[in-house]
């Protein structure tokens, strides 16, 4: 930073001190701030494996995969593997169905929109990341998934009941596909909010020159847009497969809950995190608290691998277009 | 750089017409994909409009609900629009201060090497899912010692800390040099440079930053299940108790199987929504604003 260069340049002839009580003071609260930032990291993920701790010593990685949740005293037995599942498909479905669409939003908001739509529909796309989650959650078991179990799952059981996942009917609407649903509504503005400030940011040289040699905005988009938005693609579907997978008071809502691995989508299930939102109102023994932490701890891994995946591919993206561009950046 | 589109027999004239209609179905999906985000939030917004309006009157604002009602008296949700305004005060009272000294030492004196570090461990806070912050302050402040809006308001001041912070260090980095340097080069001390020159400047962004967390905040309900949820109906200000919150009656109301419950949940989330979208919009207006006015100067 220059203006610290400067401050030593300049304060000494007119102070004759080196140090100044006052620079010395902001510098160390404002960095006692930055610490406390930083710590407040290293203490989440402390405090989260201490909380799991009885549960790490009882029974160990092999949590992770056994599938059970009996909290019944005396025959109690806990396990991730079932929530494993459910957070598994519902994210991994949810990101099937958002990315095509938020690359759609995107290109459409960068390439296509004539400019008095672009302002309006982009503010409309990132105000659908503002509706809270408990709403879309009020909203996917109230209105959305009775409206998919009457028109969507029966249709789908009776003309593909012979594949697996479309099995019979949820009851009340509550089940896997529902939640696939409301996942894809909330990770949708984030990705393509990210991808469109990616395709923002391609040289328009680069497309220019496309176009020149005479492709169609299409062929431009798949030949020069997207390889340079490649690894920034990769980064935004990790960023949101991150967000889905953390999501879970919408989740919890409408997912319906069980200890159980089917491969019917219209089914109950659980998530890591709706299992853990689902138990709130207090669990019964110590053993099944630490269970409950231990699977916030599963979730806290995967967030902070996908997001640190992200940022490090951002990052070489970054360096790697910095030296393409020379002169332009 | 690749360019797979734009080698091999891709380019032929001969199969201009082909290639056209690939662009223009193409361009349709790009409109239809606009069309259907547009369309989704047009639902939500409508369903909890439709659905909230009928419900919606003063006694929603003004009565605690009733447990076990048997006849049909007025009830509202009086007390979580009381723990709501409480507990995200507390939280932006807490996160703001934090928020804006961390974005000062961070533009302001500190080194890149320390700037990378604490911008990532920034953007892991932002990254970590609500409900594991949930657990966390369940796990460090309420084990032992019970639940209570203070301790909510601090799991909600970890999720706008890195909002705030991120949002005033954008602003700090359109202040121009030129500013600190004539401050400087007047013989203001680095610190009064900081605090009564470049500031003032990002006030604005700051506003805006704050305006947002706020937004995102006061509809989080995960952070609260575990830190302040198991309360009785009387309306409370006090923040050494558990409070009940909007997002945390939505989520409860929701989950019962009783109209009358749903009834409420709907004006609820209706509150919740227009004070959410309202902020949300402002937060962008002003933030277009504070920029074009930065940029400029």
């Amino acid at each position: 930073m220059t203006a610290l260069d400067l401050t030593d340049a300049t304060r000494r002839p007119f102070t004759g001190r080196r140090v100044r009580f006052g620079d010395v003071a902001l510098q160390v609260v404002a960095g006692a701030a930055a610490a406390a930032a930083t710590v407040l990291v290293g203490l989440i993920i402390w405090k989260v494996i201490d909380g799991a701790r009885p549960a790490i010593s009882h029974y160990g990685l092999h949590f992770v995969w056994r599938i059970a949740w009996n909290p019944v005293l005396g025959r109690e037995v806990y396990g991730a593997g079932s929530f494993l599942f459910g957070t598994a498909i519902t994210s991994l479905f949810a990101l099937c169905l958002a990315a095509p669409l938020a690359m759609g939003i995107a290109l459409f908001l960068s390439e296509l929109a004539p400019r008095g739509v672009r302002a309006p529909v982009t503010a409309l796309v990132e105000t659908l990341a503002a509706v809270p989650s408990v709403v879309i959650g009020l909203w996917g078991i109230l209105v959305l998934g009775p409206a998919l179990r009457t028109n969507i799952e029966s249709w789908l059981h009776s003309a593909f009941g012979f594949i697996p996942l479309f099995g019979d009917p949820s009851q009340a609407g509550a089940s896997i596909f529902t939640a696939i649903i409301v996942l894809t509504i909330m990770i949708l503005p984030i990705v393509s909010s990210i991808s469109r400030e990616l395709f923002l940011g391609v040289p328009p040289e680069l497309k220019e020159g496309a176009l020149a040699l005479g492709t169609t905005r299409w062929e431009m988009v798949r030949g020069v847009v997207f390889p340079y938005a490649r690894g920034g693609i990769a980064a935004a579907l990790i960023l949101g497969l991150g967000r889905a997978v953390g999501e879970a008071i919408a989740v919890t809502q409408v997912i319906g809950g069980g200890v159980f691995i089917h491969a019917n989508l219209f089914g109950g299930g659980d998530t890591l995190a709706s299992k853990i939102a689902a138990s709130y109102q207090g669990s019964s023994t110590n053993l099944q608290t630490a269970s409950l932490v231990y699977l916030g701890l599963i979730l806290l891994v995967f967030s902070l691998l996908a997001n640190i995946s992200a940022q490090l591919i951002v990052r070489r993206v970054a360096r790697r277009h910095g030296i393409t561009r020379g002169g332009h950046a | 750089m690749s360019a797979q589109g734009l080698t091999g027999p891709g380019l032929r004239l001969d199969r201009l017409p082909r290639r056209r209609r690939v662009n223009r179905l193409m361009e349709g999906l790009a409109w239809l994909a606009a069309a259907i985000a547009i369309a989704i939030l047009g639902v939500v917004v409508f369903s909890v409009a439709q659905k909230g309006a009928s419900e919606l009157n003063l006694n929603l604002l003004t009565k605690p609900p009733i447990q076990f009602s048997l006849t049909n008296a007025p009830q509202g949700l009086a007390n979580a629009f009381a723990g709501t305004l409480v507990i995200v005060g507390l939280a932006t009272a807490m996160a703001l201060p934090v928020g804006i000294l961390v974005a000062v030492y961070l533009n302001e004196f500190a080194p890149a090497s320390i700037r990378n570090g604490v911008s990532m461990a920034l953007d892991i806070l932002n990254g970590v899912p609500a409900i594991v912050i949930g657990i966390f302050v369940f796990g460090l402040l309420v084990v032992g010692s019970g639940q209570s809006g203070l301790k909510g308001a601090f799991a909600l001041s970890c999720l706008m800390l890195p909002l705030v912070a991120r949002a005033t260090m954008e602003v700090l980095a359109l202040v121009p040099n030129s500013l600190r340097e004539a401050g400087l080069g007047l013989g203001v001390p680095q610190w009064r440079t900081t605090l009564s020159i470049v500031l003032p400047q990002t006030v604005g962004g700051i506003v805006t930053g704050t305006v947002l967390a706020v937004a995102r905040v006061a509809g989080e309900t995960a952070p609260l299940l575990f830190t302040s949820s198991l309360v009785g109906t009387q309306t409370s200000w006090n923040p050494y108790h558990a409070l009940q919150t909007v997002p945390v009656a939505i989520f409860e109301l929701s989950e019962s199987p009783d109209p009358a419950d749903h009834a409420r949940a709907w004006a609820a989330a209706l509150v919740l929504l227009v004070f959410i979208l309202i902020a949300s919009l402002a937060g962008r207006w002003l933030a277009t604003r504070s920029r074009t006015k930065m940029l400029a100067r």
